[in-house]
């Protein structure tokens, strides 16, 4: 078991034939990833390394049977990429793009709510997803990513930052604990998914036996998390925000991590987890020891 | 982006929303000239990004031109919170029968868009949400449907709005929202709003933030760049497009990604040390982008040591390591590097940077993010 995608996802790269493409679709490939299509429009019946690639997404899953997609296109063409999956019916999409309008995303987070509710969307600007040994879409490098082992006990990881997705990784990694998936939600805006859909999914998943969480100052999303876990979550919790040094009024890189009016800080978030009953780490590190002595003691 | 008072004004008039006349002045001379354009009384008003420049004496009204080039005069150079004034607005002023406010921006926990419109304008709305919160109507609008004219009306009078604002009010909102929209505004916000003793209503202020990310339709944002208060530092890092912060400490701070980014500061600051920027080269950063980060790093005097701190996903190692090197040869940095280079093929950057032959006391790399945390902090402390 693991979460959203497993040993069973056929992957879509939309996108397949471009540089970012090309290049994380074939190392999704050579991790095992099932990839067995490519979409281009006016590129269809070209290969990429011997991948097929057509030129509509219907088109693709007539002949492959995929069930997931990849989304790796330019800003202008993303929500409209992201629509043509949902639209042949594909139930997960992944979007690492990073630079879309939030105009865009939200409106089409709500067409995808209203006329695609069968298609969940991860990201866009995330990193992606791995459930190491089954499938791996995305950007993340997969050899930083241990194995699950049989009888656990496994960790699920839902972040917000790309590359503090691959540092929770890396720590578990070093402390040779297993993940059973680990779920880069991206630091824009709207989010397709976001913490408690993540939250909800690993604590009903049978293979993950405690969750790290990594936040990061701005907005609202990990308060909300906080309430979920304090009704929903039985699972032990590690996590780290992001952003404790960060200086107010000053947007840190990512569209959503600005500190305004005094809202949104990293001492607040870390408050509302302790109280919900997550271990808090001041530094992702501090974050994978604690994590540790929770595994230690299941 | 954020825009000035007047970029807002000149941006809602192109969605056809009321404003008064005027125009910018950089000069005394120039202010003059709006002013007799406008006609008298006008308001001359400092522009700068920083609220309380009324009570500044940023906001003066002047009832003739010997009036205008006193204002003017005292206003341009003027210094707010920190923030210099270099350009005044000059525009007719209004009298003002009532006050409102009404605003239009991203509710992400809902992931709708939020109309806020209230009676009580002129003020802070935090203080009118913190003292009288019922005066305020919210109305979540699905991205996907827009805003009618009728849902407009329906927010108008349940804001008891006075039935000689009702009409003026509905059309300004229904065109903010279209400005909002269309124009990729992250906030659109108009307070006060007013309604005039004549019965039109019509803006008073702009408070506009545009989505960066939208750039690319909108050729007609060139006209507001150029003029936002940065450091030399931070004008350098907008020329090379880095994500770049100004900071007060002693570490110069290289990192990958905006959570790695503000990570490396947290751990930077835990370990007893300041960070002197915050610097995000991206995803799929290459060996120029890391070579201008350098670049921009080695302009700021305060910085003692330099930490890069890179873990490829997307950004590849190798092309970290070229940059180093290649930016080492190009200029001549003043603060030793410490590294920390992991993920995406970090084994062949890290070849690399021992190939350059690199002395020890210019470059060292660390094994994890701590211990080259502690390292960068020891060498800016000696």
């Amino acid at each position: 078991m693991a979460i959203f995608v497993d040993e069973n996802t056929k992957v879509l790269v939309q996108g397949l034939t471009g540089g970012q493409g090309k290049y994380h679709g074939l190392r999704n490939r050579d991790y095992g990833t099932q990839v067995v299509g490519g979409v281009t429009p006016g590129k269809g019946g070209q290969d990429v390394d011997g991948i097929p690639i057509f030129n509509s997404v219907a088109e693709a899953v007539e002949a492959t049977g995929a069930n997931a997609s990849f989304a790796a296109v330019p800003p202008k063409f993303a929500s409209g990429a992201i629509l043509e999956a949902a639209e042949a019916g594909i139930g997960f999409v992944v979007c690492i793009t990073e630079g879309i309008p939030a105009q865009d995303e939200a409106t089409t987070f709500n067409r995808l709510v209203r006329e695609f509710p069968n298609t969940r969307l991860l990201g866009p600007n995330c990193p992606g997803i791995i459930s190491p040994g089954k499938c791996n879409i995305g950007i993340t490098a997969g050899e930083i990513a241990e194995l699950p082992s049989a009888d656990g006990p496994n960790v699920g990881i839902v972040s917000r930052s790309g590359t503090l997705t691959y540092q929770a990784l890396y720590e578990l990694k070093q402390r040779g604990i297993g993940v059973s998936t680990c779920v880069g939600i991206g630091g824009d805006p709207v989010p397709g998914t976001n913490f408690i859909d993540c939250l909800s999914e690993f604590q009903n998943d049978p293979e993950t036996h405690a969750i790290m969480m990594l936040g990061e100052i701005g907005g609202s999303a990990e308060e909300e998390a906080a309430d979920f876990i304090q009704a929903n979550v039985t699972k032990p919790m590690s996590t780290y925000i992001a952003g404790v040094t960060a200086p107010a009024g000053k947007k840190m890189g990512h569209a959503g991590a600005i500190v305004s009016g005094g809202k949104g800080t990293a001492q607040g978030k870390m408050d509302a987890l302790a109280a919900a009953g997550v271990r808090v780490g001041l530094n992702p590190t501090e974050a994978g020891e604690l994590m540790a002595e929770i595994v230690a003691a299941l | 982006m954020d825009l000035f008072e007047y970029q807002g004004k000149q941006y809602f008039a192109r969605y056809d929303i009321p404003v008064s006349k005027g125009g910018p002045a950089d000069t005394v001379d120039e202010a003059v000239t709006e002013a007799n354009n406008a006609g008298y009384p006008v308001v001359v008003k400092a522009q700068v990004q920083v609220g309380g420049r009324g009570k500044a004496g940023g906001i003066k009204l002047a009832d003739n031109e010997a009036e205008v080039r006193e204002h003017a005069g005292n206003i341009l150079g003027m210094d707010i919170k920190g923030h210099v004034v270099k350009r005044v607005w000059v525009e007719q002023a209004s009298d003002i029968e009532e006050e409102y406010y009404v605003s239009f921006t991203l509710d992400r926990a809902e992931k709708k868009h939020l109309m806020m419109l209230s009676r009580e304008g002129g003020v802070e709305i935090e203080v009118v949400a913190e003292e009288n919160p019922d005066a305020i109507v919210k109305r979540h609008i699905d991205p996907v449907d827009g805003l009618s004219a009728d849902a407009a009306r329906e927010a108008v009078l349940a804001a008891n709005l006075p039935e000689a604002a009702v009409d003026g009010a509905t059309d300004i909102i229904v065109k903010l929202y279209r400005c909002y929209t269309e124009g990729d505004c992250d906030l659109a916000e108009i307070n006060p709003l007013i309604l005039k003793p004549t019965g039109e209503v019509h803006a008073l202020d702009a408070k506009v933030t545009l989505d960066g990310n939208a750039e690319f339709r909108h050729p007609e944002w060139e006209d507001f760049k150029g003029l936002a208060v940065m450091d030399d530092r931070e004008k350098m890092a907008a020329e090379k497009d880095l994500q770049y912060i100004g900071l007060d400490g002693t570490v110069g701070i290289i990192a990958n990604g905006a959570g790695l980014a503000m990570s490396t500061l947290d751990v930077v600051n835990q370990v007893g040390g300041s960070a002197a920027n915050f610097l995000d080269i991206g995803g799929g950063a290459n060996a120029d982008v890391m070579a201008g980060a350098l670049e921009v790093i080695n302009s700021d005097e305060k910085v003692k040591s330099i930490f890069i701190n890179i873990f490829g996903g997307i950004t590849r190692g190798e092309e970290v390591a070229k940059g180093i090197v290649e930016a080492m040869s190009r200029v001549d940095l003043n603060a030793p590097i410490v590294i920390r280079l992991d993920g995406t093929n970090a084994e062949e950057g890290r070849q690399i940077l021992l190939d350059a032959g690199i002395p020890q006391d210019k470059l060292r790399s660390e094994p994890t993010m701590l211990d080259a945390a502690r390292a960068a902090v020891s060498l800016a402390s000696s």
